[in-house]
């Protein structure tokens, strides 16, 4: 297990720590999305670092509201987020039953090219340096490394 | 008066041009009625030669792409011809990710794009 190791190594340096837990609302949603992405602008992090971040944290956000809570606005997402010099670290959290990841259909396919949905994952896993999914399914951990300008 | 909120449409010759009011095509408020609207130049409008530009977007997402390939259904079903252009290279990325670089007909501009319908 990686996350407790590097949790504890890395406690003193975060230059922002968030942690929320909000109704599952698209525009709440958006809030802690426009709050994450303020941060990354404000230490200077590359457009398409912050594009990625933005494009995998909104398929997250989407797919715990949707998929997980069944828009249920009684029901909660949990926001975890740790930034520091190096990488940002994100937790989604729903309260749905969770899913199997790895059955989810390759959506590249000529069988489901023309599928409406069923990108989200695919994206998250291609803009995040690591994506991971708890054993039940319903929180995922996404972790972008910080792409540096060579001197 | 134009009876689009989310998009903005001219003809060039027999083309609908369509241009995106949002910066962010994004799930929270926009993309229910975005596809609305697009649906309706073809459903109710009966436009046949389409072309949307994506000049003024600078975000999409996976919901998004979900209603271009609706679009794009609807717009075949009428024998009609989809293009896109002025895709910016992180949008383009979403596109060539999920191999729907392949499944639309993407141009780099909108004289490329008006030149091949």
């Amino acid at each position: 297990m990686l996350w407790p190791l590097f949790r504890q190594s890395m406690t003193d340096r975060w230059l922002w720590l968030y942690d929320r837990v909000i109704a599952s609302d698209t525009k709440l949603a958006r809030q802690v999305l426009d709050e994450m992405l303020a941060q990354l602008e404000a230490q200077h992090w590359q457009q398409r670092d912050i594009f990625a971040v933005h494009l995998a944290t909104e398929e997250a956000l989407v797919n715990a509201i949707h998929h997980g809570n069944g828009s249920d606005l009684r029901k909660s997402i949990h926001v975890v987020c740790r930034l520091d010099g190096e990488r940002i670290r994100i937790e989604i959290g729903d309260e749905g039953r969770g899913f199997n990841p790895a059955a989810l259909p390759d959506p590249t396919t000529s069988d489901h090219i023309h599928a409406p949905c069923g990108r989200g994952v695919m994206l998250m896993r291609a803009f995040m340096s690591r994506v991971e999914f708890n054993e039940q399914g319903n929180v995922v951990t996404m972790v972008k490394e910080r792409e540096r300008i060579p001197n | 008066m134009s009876a689009y909120q989310r998009l903005e449409v001219t003809e060039v010759g027999e083309v609908t041009v369509v241009r995106f009011r949002n910066r962010r095509i994004t799930e929270d408020i926009d993309i229910q009625e975005l596809g609305s609207e697009m649906f309706s130049l073809v459903e109710s409008d009966k436009r046949e030669k389409l072309l949307l530009n994506f000049s003024a977007v600078e975000f999409l997402g996976s919901a998004a792409l979900g209603k271009l390939i609706t679009l794009d259904r609807k717009v075949k079903a009428q024998g009609g011809v989809l293009k896109l252009s002025n895709i910016g290279p992180n949008i383009y990325e979403v596109f060539a990710i999920t191999r729907l670089n392949r499944f639309f007909d993407i141009k780099e501009d909108e004289a490329d794009a008006l030149a091949a319908f």
